[in-house]
């Protein structure tokens, strides 16, 4: 776009006519803004509010009480699943579950996006392609044979068992994300770096791994975000103590109270979406560049 | 080049370190070349074994051919579930399609702070499924939500209970996957609109077309691949749509929104029905392959073409 000035598609710059049409372009833009907005302004709002508040006012209402109550009360007392401990351990089971497939996952995607740019053999792109496919596969496909393979591994209703699924799951993503990338970097350098006498790992670290910043912030925004917010494996895969915050929360609010503690479950819901909102709000950009790729293959 | 490598690995004359140097690239992608491999060869016919067998709760591997896929499909909630699945999925692909390319529309005319609308679009898209489904629910419960808030306004007799009906809570499930999805149809569309030449739109205004003519003639025909990358996403999740569904509705009320992905966790971890549940499976894996074959072949024929014009 070389004349930013002049760009103008729909001609609204000037006159009465073009004006309106602004008018009524900013108006559909709030309008639709509002759309998105709205259900987390009440969350919010109702996190602080309290119980009185809401059996006088309904759930969506402006706050006519305040107080941090519900969050502590969220974070560390309620019941959920039979334990009293608030949503605290399911916040950290998920930690201890998205931290290590995020690194593990990466990196390994990391080095096969190397082999398959820069160490090309016969039949490599091929491989390629079969590495791939797993992006497209279904979870209902694999749930019966992953059930087998945790109860082999004896893997059943553990962390660890949603980091294998969760790295697995995930290279074909991460291999394409920086075999894609890589292919960028042209050849002549690793040849130079070659022909001076550096091998597959010093190539890697010296070259390679300097040049990845980029695609590596994408790819572990990427990973972090799916694999916390997943719900399929980990809802079938763990129970009890052992289940991440997404099926924690299907615990929380499908619960038999009889009475909804619609603020408590108000600041769960938004602890359990704070890691990836806060993801998005700081690495916005990465979290686009991502998205475009994983949808353009 | 690499012929190279594999037989320099075999010579038994070079000591085992060099050996090892040379098939280095082989050995360090081999662990997940045989991930990959069980996991998309390995589990799928895994699967596909289960699906032609009589397993009930326990896998039974002996074949009996292919009289699950003919219970399944006389069942008559697998069939609620399917017309669902087409439902929600020609309402959402096309209603998340219309409104991603408004909103990216809309950004494009240089509007105040546009980072922030942007912003606003997008961000339902970082928060999970089950967040989206728990808080929509609220929001869409006749009780709690915009039917209570209508009528402490003082309009008693509005009904707004699509959530808890029958025949509507299926829309309340296209609602909130609109919601979810069209910040990022905005983004891939805004990204297209923004590469358009700005020369060819000067040059047509300059011809006196009108700007709706311009949109019509010009920049949504240039725009035409993103229009299938983003039919080819929005129908893949689709098709695979589970948590949302779970969370918002939980396939009810009864069993009026149930997909076929809640209705093969049913058959395989609520009824015991392996086998079905496997076969269900698979008529969604060949759900997917309708969409996602074509356009491989697709985006290969044009990668073709566009090479064979350089």
């Amino acid at each position: 776009m070389p004349d930013v000035a002049a760009y103008d598609p729909l001609g609204v710059a000037g006159t009465w006519r073009r004006r309106w049409a602004k008018l009524v372009v900013y108006v559909l833009v709030g309008l639709f803004a509002l759309y998105y907005v709205v259900p987390l302004a009440v969350v919010i709002v109702n996190s602080f509010r309290s119980l009185p508040d809401f059996s006088r006012n309904g759930l969506i209402s402006l706050p006519h009480s305040f107080s941090f109550e519900y969050w502590s009360q969220a974070w560390s007392k309620f019941c959920v699943g039979g334990t009293c401990k608030g949503i605290q351990p399911f916040f950290f089971n998920s930690v201890a579950m998205v931290v290590p497939a995020t690194i593990i996952s990466t990196a390994i995607g990391s080095l096969n996006g190397y082999v398959l740019s820069k160490w090309r053999f016969p039949g490599s792109e091929t491989l390629f392609g079969l590495m791939t496919l797993g992006v497209f596969m279904p979870g209902q496909m694999v749930l019966l044979p992953w059930a087998r393979v945790l109860g082999l591994l004896g893997l059943t209703n553990t962390i660890a068992g949603l980091v294998l699924i969760h790295c697995v799951q995930g290279l074909s993503f991460t291999t394409l994300f920086c075999r894609n990338y890589y292919v960028n970097i042209p050849d002549d350098l690793i040849k130079a770096a070659r022909i001076d006498g550096a091998g597959f790992w010093r190539i890697f670290r010296k070259i390679v791994l300097p040049l990845s910043p980029p695609i590596l912030i994408v790819t572990v925004i990427w990973q972090f975000t799916n694999i916390w917010n997943e719900f399929l494996f980990a809802f079938i895969f763990s129970s009890g103590t052992n289940q991440p915050i997404t099926v924690a929360l299907i615990a929380l609010s499908a619960g038999s109270q009889a009475v909804h503690q619609y603020g408590i479950e108000s600041a769960a819901v938004l602890t359990a979406a704070l890691p990836p909102l806060l993801v998005y709000l700081f690495g916005g950009r990465y979290f686009v560049r991502g998205l475009t790729q994983g949808a353009i293959k | 080049m690499t012929f190279g490598f594999v037989s320099g690995a075999l010579n038994p004359n070079r000591p085992l370190r060099e050996r090892l140097t040379a098939i280095m690239p082989q050995l360090v992608l081999a662990p997940s070349l045989l991930a990959s491999f069980i996991y998309v060869f390995v589990f799928c016919g895994w699967t596909i074994w289960i699906s032609l067998s009589n397993s009930t709760i326990l896998p039974d591997y002996s074949i009996a051919g292919f009289h699950q896929y003919v219970e399944l499909w006389s069942n008559e909630r697998w069939r609620i579930a399917y017309t669902n699945l087409f439902l929600f999925g020609s309402l959402y692909v096309v209603s998340t399609t219309v409104i991603g390319l408004l909103l990216a529309i809309l950004i494009d005319q240089r509007i105040r702070a546009e980072a922030l609308w942007r912003t606003i679009y997008l961000y339902p898209l970082a928060v999970s499924f089950v967040v989206t489904g728990t808080v929509w629910r609220w929001l869409l419960s006749p009780s709690t939500g915009i039917e209570s808030l209508v009528h402490q306004l003082g309009w008693t007799i509005f009904k707004f209970d699509w959530l808890v009906n029958r025949e509507m809570a299926i829309y309340t499930v296209v609602i909130t996957g609109i919601w979810q999805a069209s910040g990022f149809v905005m983004v891939l569309f805004l990204a297209g609109l923004r590469s358009v030449d700005p020369d060819l739109i000067k040059a047509a205004q300059i011809d006196g077309a009108s700007m709706p003519r311009i949109y019509r003639r010009i920049i949504l025909p240039a725009i035409g691949p993103i229009f299938v990358a983003v039919l080819v996403v929005l129908l893949q999740s689709a098709i695979k749509i589970f948590d949302l569904v779970y969370a918002l509705t939980g396939g009810g009320p009864g069993i009026a929104t149930t997909v076929p992905s809640i209705y093969v966790y049913d058959l395989i971890f609520q009824r015991g029905q392996m086998a079905e549940g496997a076969a269900a499976a698979m008529m969604i894996l060949f759900a997917l392959s309708l969409v996602l074959v074509p356009y491989t072949i697709w985006s290969n024929w044009r990668l073709r073409r566009e090479a064979g014009r350089a």
